[in-house]
């Protein structure tokens, strides 16, 4: 019985065969209007808070130009502050420091969280309950609270500091979420033939149940970025910002107690409430239409 | 040449604990000689899939041996004592599509078995080798080495999976409902590869099936698994025609006779087959 006929079968023709090239032009082909609107928002955004002082003047945000709340001029748009500063100046480095602040705290937030969920999902049971135990404690801990309490104890915060708070408390949400899917990646059997050929269980859930979630993550990293930027504003405004900076929160939190909104000084708090606003809008955009990228299911909708 | 090299006894596993205990493999034992062709045969639920697994290691069996070349290898667990095991004993799963990482080649996919091996390969070798299996298969390296897996069908993708078990040149080869998720045709032309290989390579395979005419048309020997346990062993003719335990008994008449059940497998023609495992 050895001439059992094995026929030879050639996957289809080359014409099949998508390009590097095609792929990307039908990769464009997929972003939205909405894509271009917000990465544009973005990209303006990004200009301003980094680019911005070499154009309009290097000024030191906390140098004093003038009297209190002078109102907008030529020299100064945007007026001064309580102390007499330029508002302008100070948005440019709130705007940087804002975005400092939700980048370091996603990038904390999410690496915190990829690293329990996919624990957790990979290996299950106990491992699975004693990490997601963790995490629902820390849930319900507010992060104000915890906050608070840092701030008594730190003393003096920078940027960074601040940061590090913000991701160290909202991590749990995207460890949810990671669970999940990484607990019904592993079941794909790809992941057991990779055992099969030796892989260490560390380079199973890097290179077999990871890449599955990649587009995933980011998304949820660009989520917690922008709550992190809008966390930093609230807890600035209630004093509990970073000290030696000028962050967006802190120039509502100087201007709500130097009485601006009562004295009508509105270019001491409309500014920095409108670019909160931009930010936390172009980012969702951006995010709602990546997800669409990624999602093919929501396309169309 | 015939002895047994491979053999597993009163192998057991038990899910959970208490009131939600599942015994999904009871006591099973059986040996394996080289080049011989096993079908597993069991309805759902039976506990094929929980034997395969812990015969690939994937998962540690409650109680019992499995014995290779007279070597204990049941308690072995970290991946690197497994090695050398794994380069002797390879899986087929079940569906070819989740059988593929989406993000690589099947280059990237075939490459990684070459973590299996003792020595380092050079480039010139490792390439040879995928060739060699690839072409073992019926598939054109040079069409299908690039190529994701969305770019292959379904029974491309499953003979790339079984060229990659075939890179280790193994001894054992357990394919755990391998032919279920495709059609007719080309479930044939996976049986035809795998009883081809056996015949080459002197390979031993464990074929799981639910199906007792892929079988029939397959194996020298069959196992019957009933509720976690083996209830019946021998000679495919032998346990087809003469069914000793009740539960064989209910299987094969539940299943259509085949058209020229009594002629040895070899002579019935592809297409009739086809019509057939239908
Ligand atoms: N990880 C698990 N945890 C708990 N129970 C399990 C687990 N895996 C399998 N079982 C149970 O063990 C029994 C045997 O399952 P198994 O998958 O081995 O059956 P099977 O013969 O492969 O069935 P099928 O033909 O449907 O693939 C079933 O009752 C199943 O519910
Ligand atoms: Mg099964």
């Amino acid at each position: 019985m050895s001439g059992i006929p094995v026929t030879m079968d050639s996957p289809p023709p080359p014409a099949a065969k998508q390009s590097a090239q095609s792929r990307v032009r039908s990769f464009t082909r997929m972003l939205s209007t909405r894509f271009y609107v917000s990465a544009t928002m973005v990209a303006m955004i990004l200009f301003f808070a980094f680019l911005g002082p070499f154009f309009w003047g290097v000024g030191e945000p906390k140098q004093i130009v003038g009297g209190l709340y002078e109102a907008p001029s030529r020299e100064l748009i945007l007026g001064t502050d309580n102390f007499g500063r330029d508002v302008f100046t100070q948005l440019m480095h709130g705007t940087r420091s804002s975005l400092v602040i939700g980048v370091v705290a996603g990038l904390i937030a999410t690496t915190i969280g990829v690293v329990m969920g996919l624990t957790a999902g990979y290996f299950g049971g106990v491992i699975d309950e004693m990490l997601m135990g963790i995490t629902n404690v820390v849930i319900t801990i507010p992060s104000i609270v915890v906050l608070i309490l840092l701030s008594i104890a730190v003393g003096t915060k920078s940027i960074v500091t601040m940061a590090i708070i913000i991701g160290v408390t909202s991590w749990p949400w995207t460890a949810r979420a990671v669970r999940a899917q990484s607990s019904s990646v592993r079941n794909r059997e790809h992941v057991d033939l990779a055992r099969l050929s030796g892989a260490s269980t560390v380079s199973l859930m890097f290179w077999e149940v990871l890449p599955y979630m990649l587009s995933y993550i980011f998304m949820a990293f660009v989520l917690q970025l922008t709550s992190g930027i809008l966390q930093e504003a609230a807890l600035s405004m209630l004093g509990l910002g970073p000290s030696n900076a000028v962050s967006l929160g802190i120039m509502l939190h100087w201007s709500l107690l130097w009485e601006s909104v009562r004295t009508g000084a509105w270019w001491a708090f409309i500014p920095p409430t409108v670019m909160l606003t931009l930010i936390a809008f172009s980012l969702f955009l951006l995010q709602s239409s990546l997800d669409e990228v990624f999602n093919p299911r929501l396309r169309g909708r | 040449m015939n002895e047994p090299f491979y053999s597993v006894k009163n192998l057991t596993k038990v899910f959970g604990g208490g009131q939600e205990q599942v015994v999904a493999v009871k006591d099973v034992s059986f040996d394996v000689t080289p080049g011989e062709i096993i079908a597993i045969v069991g309805e759902s639920g039976s506990g094929k899939s929980t034997l395969a697994r812990m015969l690939l290691k994937l998962s540690q069996p409650t109680a019992g041996t499995i014995m290779m070349d007279g070597e204990d290898v049941t308690k072995l667990k970290r991946p690197n004592q497994l090695k050398p095991y794994w380069r002797d004993v390879q899986g087929v799963f079940q569906n070819p599509a989740g059988s593929f990482n989406q993000f690589y080649s099947v280059r990237t996919v075939l490459e990684k078995t070459f973590n299996l091996h003792e020595h380092r390969l050079s480039k010139a070798e490792k390439l040879e080798r995928i060739h060699k299996a690839l072409n073992l298969v019926g598939l054109d390296p040079q069409q299908t080495l690039e190529r994701g897996s969305h770019e292959l069908s379904g029974g491309q993708r499953q003979r790339v999976i079984i060229a990659r078990a075939l890179l280790v040149d193994p001894r054992l080869l357990i394919a755990d409902e391998s032919t279920s998720a495709l059609d007719a045709s080309l479930r044939v032309t996976i049986l035809n590869v795998l009883k081809d290989l056996s015949q080459r390579l002197n390979l031993s395979v464990l074929f799981i099936t639910h199906d007792i005419g892929q079988a029939y048309y397959l194996a020298d020997r069959v196992f019957v698994m009933y509720r976690g346990e083996m209830v019946e062993q021998g000679p495919t003719e032998t346990v087809l025609q003469f069914p000793q335990h009740d539960y064989t008994k209910r299987l094969l008449a539940d299943v259509p006779r085949l058209e020229g059940w009594t002629a040895s497998p070899g002579d019935l023609s592809i297409e009739e087959l086809a019509k057939a495992l239908t």
